[in-house]
């Protein structure tokens, strides 16, 4: 069974999940991350591939992506430092990033490599619903990878209810109108957009991301959902981190409260 | 017609809207509104009132002779250089200003390379009494600074994009960014035949004009209304698109785009997105553009800001892909040798970009009797720092 789908059986609440570009800070620090996230009690990882033209993407994860580039990252280096990565890490790990770098290294044989490399799940979030379905689907549904769609406050109930008939996994569930970014506070409007979601009851799971950055807003979105998503605030801490390991450990702590 | 894209917005392999979920409600409503408005008898009537009494349409279709004299053929120049604000641009923000004011849209967002799309946006906006914000890489704010001062003595703000090589796609980056972050209010107002559907079709549409023009004007002219061929520049495409679109089902009509190629298309430092480009998605859009092997987008290069752009409109993708479209390149020397060229034949200053088009004359062999028109797309007045520097070489 896919691992996302596990995690969300077995656990409805509070599913806390990190995002964190690959090749950044330094270019093979990739598998010591993930390790740490998962011996500090992150449950789920998207590993950010980078891309030269992240437009849904604010100026932390913009800088972290140049970085990585300069670093010499590429999707063939990543899945090399993945190669092993399932004999230590267990909790379900996603690949997010922009559609092209994909198509460059070829749709089938990306889904193959997220297969043999244990991926559970892709976040492509300029890949459309429609060409998706058309070209995209059966490639990751043979390999068992979950393709998750992004929903936002202007996405019509009629497109949700679409998008979850499609889907598995999750259901990502971006905060507000805005880039990705840290924020500290969740406010009285978006609270009205994820009650609205929350009242579909969608069959798959919701996971909040964009503007998620610490205890506060952590606990606040877990009250609509099943879990949320860090990436800015964590990857802006590694940029500054002294000690990575434990710099992680204490990041994660204060999160979970 | 055949050369509208499909109900995805698809020319051929190329173009659709390959965006984030949360520019979909914009795009939707663009999509879902776009044809309607724009063929209504009140935008139609409002939007021709304007190019007339605003811009100055028809710009002339102008036989130049010495021109025509050394390069031993029939050369006709479109004068898109004399419309107002100075360059063909304005075709298009009159075209979407309408439109965005149809949608009650209140805040107007923009990218520019050379400054004319901005200038010719913040203009509209001035002259509609809406706000307007203008991302510009600041590689460009820096080389086309005349620009950057009209547009804020027009009333706009010039925020300057900081990423990549600060030059057009990075702008068209921030303004995609802002418009995710504005949904309700802003309206993204594009400078090109770029971008996701329907806006490669939509700017189409609003450039065609000038092949319109073209047309009647040359039959007056000649009393056919079919030139051998139509030279246009390209940077994302919108005014060769505009100065093709009425031939591209005349095929007797060659219609040769020509791409910057910067110090050469093999130097590593060029804007040839046919030329070094391959299949991928930008800016919302799948079509050429210049990218690793792992489809990192490559930055370009051209002295010419408004084609340092590494990608190219879809429709044109198709049509060099059919064959229909003639892709050749000039690079940064050609151009300038062909801008004082026309300046001392034909006492006319072009833009930078206009004068790649004007280079690739010295690539084509032309028959005597041939009648060949090159889209003027730009003034050169906001180019003047280079060519003091050139001349002064
Ligand atoms: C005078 C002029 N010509 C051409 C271009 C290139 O744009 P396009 O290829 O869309 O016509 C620009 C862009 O800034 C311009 O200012």
């Amino acid at each position: 069974m896919n691992r996302i789908d596990t995690l969300f059986q077995q656990k409805k609440n509070n599913v806390l999940s990190v995002y964190f570009t690959a090749g950044h800070p330094e270019l093979n620090s990739t598998a010591s991350i993930l390790g740490e996230l998962e011996a500090s009690g992150v449950e789920m990882v998207e590993i950010g591939m980078p891309f030269s033209d992240p437009l849904a993407d604010g100026p932390v994860i913009q800088d972290s992506s140049s970085k990585a580039l300069k670093n010499g990252m590429t999707l063939k280096l990543l899945f090399d430092q993945l190669k092993d990565i399932r004999k230590d890490v267990k909790i379900p790990l996603l690949l997010m990033g922009y559609i092209n770098p994909v198509l460059q290294y070829g749709v089938e044989n990306f889904c193959k490599k997220c297969r043999e490399t244990g991926i559970d799940g892709v976040i492509l979030p300029d890949l459309p619903m429609d060409i998706y379905e058309e070209s995209f689907r059966k490639c990751f549904e043979d390999n068992g990878v979950h393709f998750i769609f992004l929903i936002t406050p202007q996405t019509s109930d009629e497109r949700i209810r679409m998008i979850d008939s499609i889907s598995g996994g999750f259901i990502y569930m971006v905060s507000s109108a805005a880039t990705t970014g840290a924020k500290s506070t969740i406010a009285e409007k978006q609270i009205e957009y994820f009650n609205r979601v929350k009242a579909l009851n969608l069959k798959n799971p919701l996971v909040i991301g964009f503007g998620i950055s610490n205890h506060e807003t952590f606990a606040s979105a877990c009250r609509y959902a099943n879990g949320a998503i860090i990436g800015s605030a964590f990857v802006k801490m590694l940029d500054k981190a002294t000690d990575m390991k434990s710099d992680i450990r204490k990041f994660v702590k204060e999160v979970l409260g | 017609m055949k050369h509208s894209p499909d109900e995805r917005g698809f020319f051929g392999k190329f173009g659709g809207a390959y965006i984030p979920e949360m520019l979909q409600a914009n795009i939707e409503e663009l999509r879902e509104n776009y044809l309607r408005i724009m063929n209504s008898e009140n935008f139609q009537q409002q939007f021709h009132k304007l190019m007339k009494d605003y811009v100055g349409r028809p710009s002339p279709l102008y036989y130049a002779s010495r021109l025509s004299q050394h390069y031993g053929t029939n050369i006709y120049l479109k004068r898109e250089d004399l419309n107002h604000t100075g360059s063909h641009k304005v075709n298009n923000t009159i075209g979407q200003i309408l439109l965005a004011k149809e949608l009650g849209k209140s805040r107007i967002i923009a990218e520019t390379g050379a400054g004319q799309h901005g200038v010719a946006t913040a203009t509209v906006c001035a002259l509609m009494g809406l706000q307007c914000v203008v991302y510009m890489g600041e590689t460009d704010v820096k080389r086309q600074m005349p620009n950057v001062l009209r547009m804020q003595m027009l009333g706009a703000t010039v925020v300057p994009a900081m990423s990549g090589n600060r030059t057009l796609k990075d702008a068209g980056n921030e303004a995609l960014r802002d418009w995710i972050s504005n949904p309700v209010d802003t309206y993204y107002l594009i400078g090109s035949v770029v971008g996701p559907h329907p806006f490669p079709d939509m700017v189409a549409r609003f450039q065609s004009i000038i092949s319109e023009e073209i047309r009647w004007q040359l039959k007056e002219q000649t009393g056919n209304g079919l030139p051998d061929y139509v030279l246009a520049c390209i940077g994302g495409g919108s005014n060769a698109m505009g100065a093709f679109y009425h031939f591209i089902e005349d095929p007797s009509v060659k219609l040769v785009a020509v791409e910057a190629a910067g110090l050469g298309v093999d130097s590593g430092e060029t804007a040839a997105s046919i030329a070094k480009g391959t299949e991928g998605v930008i800016q919302g859009a799948r079509t050429m553009l210049m990218q690793t092997d792992d489809g990192q987008i490559i930055e370009p290069y051209s002295i010419s800001a408004g084609l340092d752009y590494p990608g190219i409109g879809p429709a044109h993708a198709h049509l060099h892909d059919i064959g229909r479209e003639i892709v050749i390149d000039a690079t940064d020397k050609e151009a300038l040798d062909a801008a004082f060229q026309l300046t001392r034949l034909e006492g006319i200053i072009p833009a930078l970009e206009s004068a790649h088009a004007l280079a690739g004359l010295a690539k084509m062999k032309f028959k005597s009797d041939d009648v060949v028109v090159v889209n003027i797309s730009g003034r050169g007045d906001k180019d003047m720092d280079t060519y003091i520097k050139y001349m002064s070489k």
